[in-house]
């Protein structure tokens, strides 16, 4: 089958690069000024040439934002299934050579947790696991989505990636949107970042978003972890995958996330430093030069930034996460993927949206229309 | 007034609900439009009735009737089972069919869409589809029994008025439903010019939703509207070009 790598075996990491760095700030202009903004032009928008217009872009993007979406923040919480994982990831609290005790929710647990989630007011939920495929296999997430799907108007996943059936298998438990973050394109640096485990091929991950939209899976998200690598050279790879894959699979939505390597127990410290700053002109770069994406903020960012990005061009949030199994109810010790930083309430989170002038969805979706 | 199926409308300015920033302000912006048909899309609402619905606890005046549309779906199947869902869920028999498989540009399937039109009336639905300003698929609708016909002014959206103005015209012009024109109208003078064309309706969401002052932008809707309206009925004099020639062309018949 032809997929991404395709197009990926043909780019170059350090000539990308380079000619992001090379921008100047009349590419910028130029950029900001296009009505159909080019991959070039989302160069130069994230390049460092962009940095003084980024009074600028957060105006645009709040526009074009407003315009597709509407005054709405649309809200979702991560519910983590199983710690278990066989992958060593430098980066990761769920990495296998961390020696702490695991936990895969049982059925009766599962239930116990969405009970909980529903109390605090939510209809969308993202089911996450690590990559365990002798206890979290196909047949597991089968049965979790049958326990769930009758609570929840939207279901979505963050999972180890899955064979083209596998997925094809989950569309009628009520699948609708995956979740699957390449991590880094360079594919080097990937190398050492996932020495062992299913995890370390990289080429399969990296068709992974082809085979969801053979499956023909509603919505997928896309990202980088931002730390790894030069975020600039990531976030390119990343939109020359969404320009691919929206022309391939023209029925599937995309979401983008941009999550900052956070702080977990025996972490890694971050490579490459992304400021606030600069994490806000990505997030604007990423609306001018696509107007559909759904750009979504998890609690890994802080009280402060999460209050203002609201109006900048993000279109979904989570609140009141935890990022460990059983962590609302169950088990509330277990091991955790990372520590969160905005441990505000849905509640207060919601509240917040309001005052801003934002209505805070719970429900966009329905599983009548699939 | 104008009829659609069997219900007779006073005002022809019909109102989506999404994109407000918050539902008071939906609810008040829509009644100040004077609006009487408001759609509400099936995902944004609770279906089961299992919870009190805010969205739909908003559209409760009198006047309002509700439009269900389908939008999400992406097939003739998805579409019809969802309508048989909004009409159990929400009593009506009436569905605003929404069948865009592509999520970026949300244009509409002409070919699923005259499928799943002819099954919802055949089950005996009041059907209002969203089109591409298309005369002939206006026909072909037509032909299976549609209520009436959405075509889109520009992308759903975007803002950008009448940029299918050659074909509303063709398809307004031979139509024997109403024509509702449903997309990109931006401003209260591309609803005027809709009118003048002589569109039976039109449906406006997204300049009403995401203007500064939703309900003041209502109002200018609301009366936009109408002076379109009547300006179609009074006749718009004709366009003729100032001068005429110096030497006239027929002189010599006078000769």
């Amino acid at each position: 089958m032809s997929s991404f790598k395709e197009v990926y075996d043909k780019m170059d990491w350090e000539e990308s690069k380079a000619s992001i760095y090379s921008k100047t700030s009349k590419d910028v202009e130029r950029a900001i000024a296009a009505n159909h903004r080019t991959l070039e032009d989302f160069k130069a928008l994230i390049s460092p040439a962009a940095a003084p217009y980024l009074e600028q872009l957060a105006w645009v993007s709040q526009q074009l934002t407003l315009q597709r979406f509407g005054k709405v923040i649309q809200l979702y919480i991560p519910l983590y299934l199983s710690n278990e994982c066989n992958n060593i990831c430098t980066y990761c609290g769920f990495s296998y050579d961390n020696k702490v005790k695991r936990k895969t929710l049982s059925g009766i647990e599962i239930m116990q947790e969405v009970q909980h989630l529903k109390q605090m007011g939510y209809d969308h939920v993202l089911l996450v696991t690590g990559e365990a495929n002798h206890t979290v296999h196909v047949d597991y997430l089968k049965k979790a989505l049958e326990l769930i799907r009758p609570h929840f108007a939207h279901v979505s996943m963050e999972v180890q990636p899955l064979d083209l059936l596998d997925y094809k298998e989950l569309v009628p438990y009520g699948l609708h949107t995956v979740l699957v973050y390449q991590e880094t394109y360079q594919r080097e640096a990937y190398q050492i970042h996932h020495p062992k485990g299913k995890k370390s091929n990289f080429v399969y991950r990296l068709e992974t978003p082809d085979r969801l939209g053979q499956a023909g899976i509603h919505k997928m998200g896309l990202g980088v972890l931002i730390g790894l690598e030069d975020w600039r050279t990531d976030s390119f790879f990343t939109a020359v995958h969404l320009d691919y894959l929206e022309k391939k699979y023209w029925q599937s939505k995309y979401s983008l996330s941009f999550p900052r390597l956070r702080p977990f127990s025996g972490g890694l410290e971050p490579k490459v430093e992304m400021s606030d700053r600069e994490l806000v002109q990505l997030i604007c770069a990423y609306r001018l030069w696509n107007q559909e994406a759904e750009l979504s903020i998890s609690t890994r960012e802080s009280e402060v930034f999460r209050n203002n990005i609201i109006k900048l061009g993000i279109t979904s949030m989570s609140a009141g996460s935890k990022t460990n199994p059983g962590g609302y109810t169950v088990e509330q010790e277990s091991l955790e993927q990372f520590e969160i930083s905005d441990e505000r309430s849905p509640k207060v989170i919601a509240e917040i949206i309001s005052a801003q002038g934002y209505e805070p969805v719970w429900k966009d979706w329905d599983q009548h229309l699939m | 007034m104008l009829q659609i199926g069997d219900k007779f409308f006073g005002s022809r300015l019909f109102t989506g609900t999404g994109k407000f920033s918050s539902a008071e302000l939906m609810e008040e912006a829509l009644i100040a439009s004077g609006s009487e048909l408001v759609t509400v899309a099936l995902r944004r609402v609770q279906l089961d009735g299992s919870e009190q619905d805010d969205l739909l606890g908003r559209l409760s005046a009198p006047q309002f009737n509700l439009l269900p549309n389908t939008s999400g779906v992406r097939n003739a199947k998805e579409a019809v089972f969802a309508a048989q869902m909004a009409r159990e869920a929400l009593e009506t028999n009436w569905i605003k069919l929404e069948i865009h498989p592509d999520p970026k540009y949300l244009m509409p399937d002409p070919i699923e869409t005259l499928k799943a039109t002819e099954e919802l009336v055949r089950l005996g639905f009041t059907v209002l589809p969203y089109i591409h300003a298309d005369p002939v698929l206006c026909k072909r609708l037509e032909e299976v029994g549609t209520a009436a016909v959405m075509p889109l002014g520009s992308p759903i959206g975007s803002n950008k008025g009448l940029k299918t103005v050659d074909f509303l015209e063709i398809i307004i012009s031979q139509s024997r439903v109403p024509v509702i024109i449903d997309a990109g109208i931006g401003s209260p003078s591309d609803a005027a010019y809709a009118m003048e064309i002589g569109a039976d309706a039109v449906l406006v969401n997204t300049a009403i939703a995401v203007s500064e002052n939703p309900v003041q932008m209502a109002v200018a809707f609301k009366l936009a509207v109408q002076a379109g309206r009547m300006a179609y009925l009074a006749k718009l004099a004709p366009i003729v070009n100032r001068a005429a020639a110096s030497s006239p062309l027929t002189l010599f018949l006078d000769e």
